[in-house]
């Protein structure tokens, strides 16, 4: 068993009156794949966004709880929102790069860091664009706007540029779900590969991809974490009767 | 029915295409009044040179420099203002925020406010209080900013465009998608660095338009730059900022009514008045290409 990366401890989120988590707690393995999957509505997104505190942003939310990461609570006041964010990347449901180009959409997480120096920029952004395998596709029009590449190469843009400011742990919340089955297949393939070096959290709505590239799953249902465990046992021997009625397909 | 149904929509779209054909038409016979008026009187000399004999001769330059002059120094103030001040309510702000609503609610009044008030506010404040004080602060009483002068002009027409200037770029930052301030503060981008580098850039056409409608009005209005600025006749252009200037809209309420010759100027007024409107077409056509250009550079 790798070490423990991720802990919460009875966590809870509100928006408003509404309870969205209810005293979750999960511990998450470092450089594993940690998938959450569930119907809609769930509360595995906002889970997700409770890690590198992307909820802070919306008015009226309420968290209970600890989330501890390296053993150290995010919700604490002297942490560094900013410095937090920089140690957790995310990729987004929807791509999402910036109406820049390609180069400058993985050269900005460095530039806000303070990194300058134009050759070592170069090499940041190569090497990023290396590691999600889609240089072959766009060393050739580094200037080209990002708004110019398909729906699979902006995701793995965006991935790559999550990369680029060197995060551990990945959060990816839905990233597969507007591609279509190639892309899709792609961005699997990058998630089996990352995992090596990165801690990768990944909510999904398509069950047979938990399945594929996850190490541990997360059974969600009306805010409360119905059942976690290995991938393997979730999927062919679970414990409740939730999480087999979902994974079979007989609600959700 | 049927009948009935037909007959109501076919007088709707009779009554709507003959709102439209109005406008156009009224647009048309304007232009046209305005083009038969001035023909005899607008050529090049008449742009470039300053009015001779009592303004019943010559050009009228020094209206078209200092109307030029003002909406440049009021775009200087009013944009960032604008711009900040639209900050602020979008992205600082909590749009329930006490401050917020009051600050919208003050936009609001002053987009309705008369446009001759602002011209005594200017009077009341800028030349009285704001320059008075100048003067007695730093020149120990000698007159020099406590009168009419193209600065004091130039903010009270600031003054009067600010709401315009403010609702274009606000409205221009919501159309900047959240997914995207998300993305760059998800790498670890302070909130500053995200509106610096992602939500300003993304807001740059609004900007643009908002300074471009602020022009169009700040070119055509005359009641703020009354008392505060606006020259009857000069016979040398503005210098310094504590100098007044000639405008075209003010131009052309004098030369019909105070005029010493209001009949006998007459085509002179048509040909001010076909060039206020020619000036007014001309900043928007360059800040439309401006605009287009971001853009095309935002895409590309």
């Amino acid at each position: 068993m790798k070490d423990t990366k991720i802990v919460t401890k009875k966590l809870s989120f509100y928006y408003g009156e509404k309870m969205a988590l209810n005293s979750v707690s999960v511990e998450m393995p470092e450089k594993q794949v940690t998938a959450f999957i569930g119907p809609s509505g769930c509360g595995k997104s906002t889970f997700l966004r409770t890690l590198n505190r992307m909820n802070d942003l919306i008015p009226n939310v309420k968290i209970e709880g600890e989330v501890l990461i390296d053993d150290l609570n995010i919700y604490d006041k002297k942490v560094d929102v900013v410095n937090l964010r920089k140690k957790i990347g995310m990729v987004f449901q929807k791509s999402n790069p910036f109406a820049k180009s390609i180069f400058e959409n993985i050269a900005y997480g460095p530039k806000i860091n303070g990194i300058s120096d134009k050759k070592m920029l170069e090499e940041i952004v190569v090497t990023s664009l290396q590691r999600t395998a889609i240089w072959d596709e766009v060393k050739d029009r580094m200037n080209h706007s990002a708004l110019g590449l398909s729906g699979g190469q902006q995701q793995r843009l965006c991935i790559a540029r999550t990369l680029a400011v060197n995060p551990e742990i990945i959060l990816m919340d839905e990233p597969a779900s507007a591609l279509d089955p190639i892309s899709t297949a792609k961005i699997e393939e990058l998630i089996f590969e990352l995992k090596k070096n990165f801690t990768i959290v990944i909510v999904t709505h398509n069950m047979q991809q938990a399945a594929r590239v996850s190490d541990l799953t997360a059974f969600f249902y009306l805010g409360e974490l119905i059942e976690f465990g290995k991938t393997r046992k979730i999927f062919t021997t679970p414990d409740k009767k939730q999480t087999e009625d979902y994974i079979t397909g007989r609600f959700g | 029915m049927n009948r009935r149904r037909n007959i109501t929509g076919g007088i709707l779209v009779g009554a709507s295409a003959f709102s439209a054909i109005s406008i156009i038409a009224i647009i048309v016979v304007i232009l046209v009044i305005v083009v038969i008026g001035a023909k005899d009187t607008l050529s090049w000399e008449f742009i470039t040179a300053f009015p001779e004999n009592g303004m019943t001769e010559g050009g009228i330059f020094p209206a078209i420099y200092g109307t030029a002059l003002m909406v440049i120094i009021m775009s200087v103030a009013a944009v960032p203002f604008g711009t900040i001040t639209a900050l602020y309510l979008t992205e600082y702000a909590s749009e329930k925020s006490v401050i917020a609503q009051t600050i919208r609610f003050a936009v609001r009044t002053l987009a309705t406010v008369p446009a001759i008030i602002f011209g005594l506010f200017g009077l009341g404040f800028f030349i009285k209080f704001v320059g008075g004080g100048m003067d007695s602060f730093f020149l120990g009483g000698e007159l020099k900013w406590a009168q009419p002068n193209i600065l004091w002009a130039s903010l009270t027409m600031s003054l009067l465009t600010l709401p315009v200037v403010i609702v274009s770029v606000e409205e221009a930052i919501r159309t900047v998608p959240r997914e995207l301030r998300e993305a760059s503060l998800a790498l670890g981008a302070t909130k500053w660095q995200t509106i610096k580098k992602i939500v300003i850039p993304g807001s740059l056409s609004g900007i643009m338009t908002g300074t471009i409608l602020a022009i169009s009005r700040g070119a055509g209005e005359v009641a703020p730059i009354l008392f505060t600025g606006a020259a009857y006749y000069l016979a040398t252009l503005p210098t310094s900022l504590s100098d007044q200037f000639m405008n075209l809209g003010y131009h052309i309420y004098i030369m019909s009514t105070q005029s010493a010759d209001v009949d006998g100027t007459m085509s002179i007024q048509y040909a001010t008045t076909l060039v206020l409107l020619l000036l007014t077409f001309l900043l928007n056509f360059v800040a439309i290409i401006i605009r287009a250009r971001i853009r095309r550079r935002v895409k590309a």
